[in-house]
């Protein structure tokens, strides 16, 4: 039996053995999550987006869910795995509130457990199909968490997956500082938010941003950005070159 | 050309799920097809699971049918231990734990719609993968590609039972006339509070699209019907 590792191009992994203990490849998936660090807390940001290959099948998919009093989880990849993972964490959710001891689960542990679930499946050759992207705030620290289908799993001031590794991180290398207020900090993930709406095909216009706080988690209404295409180069592009784009 | 009839029994299928103003209208075409050959030309891919719940069937004909029989078996159980009717919401994931957890082996994409008390009418699509999208209409199968800027143009809110049976009519038989996985009769089933109604419309009964023809008995009945000149052949 040949063995692939399957690797995360978004596409189908590169071997056709039968095997039926291993996820093959996506079918139902969403794009870019893009995170940072606030004055308050955590923003995130989404697209309501499903693709089923290149057809932008679903409009209305949350991918970004509270997750017990202190945490916030969006995902990228297969919805199907998302919606399983959600199920796992509703189960540790409750297990911890059943110990009913004044404790609650903090973001950190929910991304350590998240880590060992994305890990060991992986270990077995059957991934959940996602980038997870895990943010909270609880006793005034704010965390902010990346883990991949294959495991890797790390913290920053500012995450993206998808996509967004490639357009938005770079504006958030350049413009990202501590202490954002709530303002800045959405103008910063629209302005990513833009850029992967103009250049990535499985993007659509439709957003959530969703802010975690001491206070608690709040995802905004869906809506849409305005898009500028006003340029003059755009306008009669071809014109000194017939035939050209 | 080769019909090659040792291939796997698919539905090509084209399948829609609409909710309206109090219950939801699934409907389907009927064309189940081996390789080229169209093997049931009058299949009806619209399953009961419950009485008030229904689930509309494309991809593999066998993957389709085990799991909605599954399911069913499932829900005569679980309906007992309740004492009362299921929810859609049950049925839905019921359907959703088998496609997800066996997804390396299946190739089926179902539309689960029905009524309940607690709900009213409700529409899940849940696709390859397993994902459950609860929709307030669907649409299925390799017909509805066919069918994405239709229902972007012709879909809205609160239509009537009507309104809405005569939407489902007219998007299977426009992907009925685009795609040669889909074809046969219109089988459409409306569910709500009252119960379940069941209907059935034949090809001569539906609107005829851009290039299709009036359907005659004959030639001969153009050429008679032409004139006291019919053209010399």
């Amino acid at each position: 039996m040949t063995f692939t590792i399957p690797i995360d191009n978004g596409d189908s992994v590169k071997t056709a053995e039968a095997d039926s203990q291993r996820t093959l490849y996506p079918y139902v998936t969403g794009t870019s999550i893009v995170a940072i660090k606030y004055k308050d807390g955590v923003l995130m940001a989404s697209d309501m987006g499903g693709s089923y290959g290149s057809t932008l099948r679903y409009k209305n998919i949350e991918r970004m869910k509270a997750i017990g009093k202190h945490s916030l989880l969006g995902a990228s990849g297969e919805i199907s795995d998302f919606q399983e993972i959600l199920r796992y964490l509703d189960e540790l959710v409750l297990n911890d509130n059943m110990w009913d001891d004044g404790n609650s689960l903090g973001p950190k542990e929910v991304h350590n457990y998240l880590t060992r679930v994305m890990y060991n499946r992986r270990n077995k050759f059957n991934p959940l199909w996602n980038t997870l992207v895990l943010g909270g705030v609880k006793n005034g620290e704010s965390y902010l968490g990346m883990v991949s289908m294959i495991g890797v799993s790390f913290e920053d001031n500012h995450v993206a997956t998808g996509f967004g590794n490639h357009l938005a991180r770079p504006i958030l290398r350049d413009e990202w500082h501590a202490d954002l207020s709530f303002e800045d900090g959405v103008k910063l993930l629209e302005k990513c938010m833009r850029v992967l709406l103009y250049r990535d095909r499985s993007a659509i216009n439709k957003l959530q941003i969703a802010k975690i706080t001491e206070e608690g988690v709040t995802v905004s209404q869906p809506y849409s950005l305005k898009t500028f295409w006003e340029f003059k180069a755009f306008n009669n592009p071809t014109a000194g070159a017939e035939g050209s784009w | 050309m080769d019909l090659n009839l040792d291939a796997p029994h698919s539905m090509g299928t084209t399948i829609v799920g609409v909710t309206y103003n109090g219950g939801v209208v699934l409907g389907a075409d009927s064309r189940t097809s081996t390789g080229m050959y169209v093997a049931n030309r009058a299949s009806d891919k619209i399953t009961q699971l419950t009485d008030n719940v229904y689930v509309c069937r494309s991809g593999s004909a066998a993957d389709s049918q085990v799991v909605s029989d599954y399911v069913r078996y499932f829900l005569h159980q679980h309906t007992i231990q309740l004492g009362q009717p299921a929810t859609v919401k049950v049925s839905a994931n019921l359907i959703r734990m088998l496609a997800y957890n066996n997804k390396n082996m299946l190739q089926t994409g179902l539309i689960v719609g029905g009524w309940d008390k607690y709900e009213g009418g409700k529409i899940y699509g849940i696709p390859l993968g397993g994902t459950v999208v609860e929709q307030p209409f669907a649409i299925g199968g390799s017909g509805s590609s066919y069918l994405y800027g239709f229902f972007d143009q012709a879909w809205k809110e609160n239509m009537t039972k009507e309104e809405a049976e005569q939407l489902v009519v007219k998007a299977v038989s426009l992907a009925i006339a685009r795609d040669g996985a889909s074809g046969g009769v219109v089988r459409t089933v409306i569910i709500n509070s009252e119960g379940v109604t069941r209907n059935f419309y034949p090809g001569d009964k539906l609107q005829l699209w851009h290039e299709e023809l009036e359907p005659q008995n004959s030639l001969l009945d153009i050429l008679n019907a032409a004139g006291p000149e019919p053209m010399a052949m």
